[in-house]
């Protein structure tokens, strides 16, 4: 689906990192969480690709007065790291965006009631609250949240109004454990005896750690990758990563954009990346 | 009254001249849920070989001011699957496909090309002698003059159908290049593919691409297409398809102006995904704006 969206707010929530309100379509809000979408920064030549965001929230607003039609908007969490990031943050209330999306495969739920631990890394959140949001209707979910310093930490609040237990991680020790959130994670493992199931996003560093957690610990592991990508439809073929199975003399490559962005980490190589 | 939009690319008759580009529009099926492909002129599928190719390692894309570089390295399902998987989609569209291909010797040229040419749904073929990307993707074949030649009469030889030949900009008289197609019994020329490029990310000191080299698309490179299309048109008698940073109606209207029959829409599709319905409306509304009635009075009609 292509749309415009309108732009209801834009604001930055932590140092770097920005979370934008927009209009949407009612099929938005049919978003698998672990989805995303490709939004065109501005109508000019540069930047000219589309940049992937993971879909962050969808709803719709109630307007408080009475005759006006509800609104279904769609949310985005994104770290300003170039040129289309950067002109992004720069727009206002009431701008207007080219959307395609909801594109790629999302995250499988799993059984109901089965523990559900989400781990989280700096804008790696963004795709996970949607996830958290739909998991705690009918499991119970604890989330992982780490980062380089306590900015890196984001929403964590959201997570606990959803009623997800949140445990958090800095490496410099600003905020939570001092050290790296997949050791927390390991500590909640070891006190369930390896229940549950994982879902993560973040730095490519964290993602192998807890594939290698998942995997080591027989926990189902489901990982979204980031891709840099020009069509998000499986066109370009440029997003693509290794399979498992990746070999100079057997290649296994995977388009994150359709056949991900999220994979159980079984299927992905890891080791050498 | 409505002006008359149809082209012919050889024995190949278009509802209008607008077309999609190789490895921009995948398989056609990709974009179907955004573009009516019944409103443009034809599609050109990603370039096929005999066996299904990996591609390069990542990263394979990267942004460049008014375009983009790419080094994708000719991933592709393979001839096979591509008659078993996507063949049945060209079945279902009333949209002519052209089928890009490429070898690596002109005996592997030839067999696609008689594979091709044995499939009805495939409506004309177009032979890639440019990719930039992989060391023997064709761009041997595309470089000179001699073996583009023979590559050409080769896939000639094997068949029927309207024979497209995709020239490489990265050469130095391009023209040369286009001559000896003709001569080798090419009924069309597609010009340009991508321009070889490179980007630098200054604080690793390496190269973006892991192919360290890629192609280079989009707005950037259309002054570059304009002046290879003009020059190629003045030279032979074949009808030219204009490739290049196409992203307009504009744009393509100046291709055909220089001289092409027809337009490929690449880059163009990534950032808007209907962008080729767009354009061949655009077209239209601008000669009907103007009381012209008929797209082929443009062609080459570049004054002074």
């Amino acid at each position: 689906m292509q749309f415009k969206a309108m732009i209801l707010d834009n604001a930055e929530v932590s140092p770097g990192y920005w979370r934008m309100r927009m209009t949407a379509p009612p099929e938005m809000l049919a978003a698998r969480p672990g989805q995303f979408v490709m939004v065109r920064v501005n109508p000019s030549i540069d930047p000219l690709i589309r940049r992937p965001f993971g879909v962050f929230d969808v709803g719709t607003l109630q307007p408080a007065y009475t005759g006006a039609a509800p609104q279904p908007y769609l949310e985005i969490l994104y770290r300003v790291v170039g040129k289309g990031t950067g002109m992004l943050s720069t727009l206002h209330d009431n701008d207007i965006l080219d959307i395609l999306g909801p594109l790629g495969t999302g995250f499988e739920k799993g059984p109901a009631g089965e523990e559900k631990l989400i781990v989280g890394g700096g804008v790696g959140l963004a795709p996970l609250y949607l996830l958290a949001k739909e998991l705690v209707k009918d499991s119970p979910v604890r989330l992982f949240a780490g980062g380089r310093t306590r900015d890196d930490v984001l929403c964590i609040t959201e997570f606990e109004r959803l009623g997800v237990e949140c445990y958090t991680a800095t490496e410099d020790g600003s905020l939570g454990e001092c050290g790296l959130v997949t050791k927390v994670l390991e500590q909640r493992l070891d006190a369930t005896a390896n229940k549950g199931q994982i879902f993560a996003c973040g730095p490519h560093g964290m993602l192998k750690a807890v594939a290698g957690i998942g995997a080591q610990r027989n926990v189902p592991t489901q990982v979204s990758l980031e891709g840099y990508m020009a069509c998000g439809m499986g066109a370009c073929l440029g997003c693509v990563c290794q399979g498992a199975e990746h070999s100079a003399e057997n290649p296994d490559y995977r388009c994150v954009c359709t056949e991900g962005p999220v994979f159980e980490a079984a299927e992905l190589k890891w080791e050498g990346n | 009254m409505r002006p008359a939009m149809s082209v012919e690319i050889g024995s190949l008759k278009l509802r209008n001249p607008v077309m999609t580009a190789s490895g921009t529009f995948g398989y056609g099926e990709e974009f179907s849920q955004y573009v009516d492909l019944e409103k443009i002129g034809a599609f050109v599928t990603k370039g096929l070989s005999l066996k299904p190719r990996a591609g390069n390692p990542t990263p394979r894309i990267v942004e460049t001011p008014g375009g983009m570089l790419n080094a994708i390295g000719l991933q592709n399902v393979g001839i096979d699957a591509f008659i078993q998987k996507k063949v049945p989609f060209l079945r279902s569209v009333n949209t002519p496909a052209i089928a890009n291909f490429f070898g690596y010797t002109p005996d592997e040229y030839a067999e696609l090309a008689a594979r091709l040419d044995a499939i009805p749904e495939v409506a004309a073929l177009e032979v890639n002698i440019s990719c930039p990307n992989v060391k023997q993707g064709g761009i041997v074949f595309g470089t000179d003059p001699g073996c583009a030649a023979s590559v050409v009469a080769a896939c000639r030889a094997a068949t029927q159908k309207t024979l497209i030949v995709k020239l490489s900009p990265n050469v130095t008289d391009i023209v040369e290049m286009a001559q000896a197609c003709e001569g080798a019994g090419a009924d069309a020329l597609s010009v340009i593919n991508t321009l070889t490029g490179m980007a630098i990310d200054l604080e690793r000191r390496r190269p973006v691409l892991a192919n360290v080299t890629g192609g280079l698309s989009g707005p950037a490179i259309k002054p570059v297409a304009l002046r290879m299309v003009w020059q190629v048109a003045r030279a032979v008698k074949l009808p030219v398809i204009g490739i290049g940073g196409i992203m307009s109606a504009t744009d393509a209207l100046e291709f055909i102006l220089a001289g092409a029959t027809a337009v490929q829409v690449g880059t163009a599709s990534f950032v808007n995904p209907g962008a080729a319905q767009e354009i061949a409306e655009g077209m239209e509304q601008w000669l009907a704006e103007r009381g012209i009635a008929d797209i082929r009075s443009l062609i080459g009609a570049l004054e002074g």
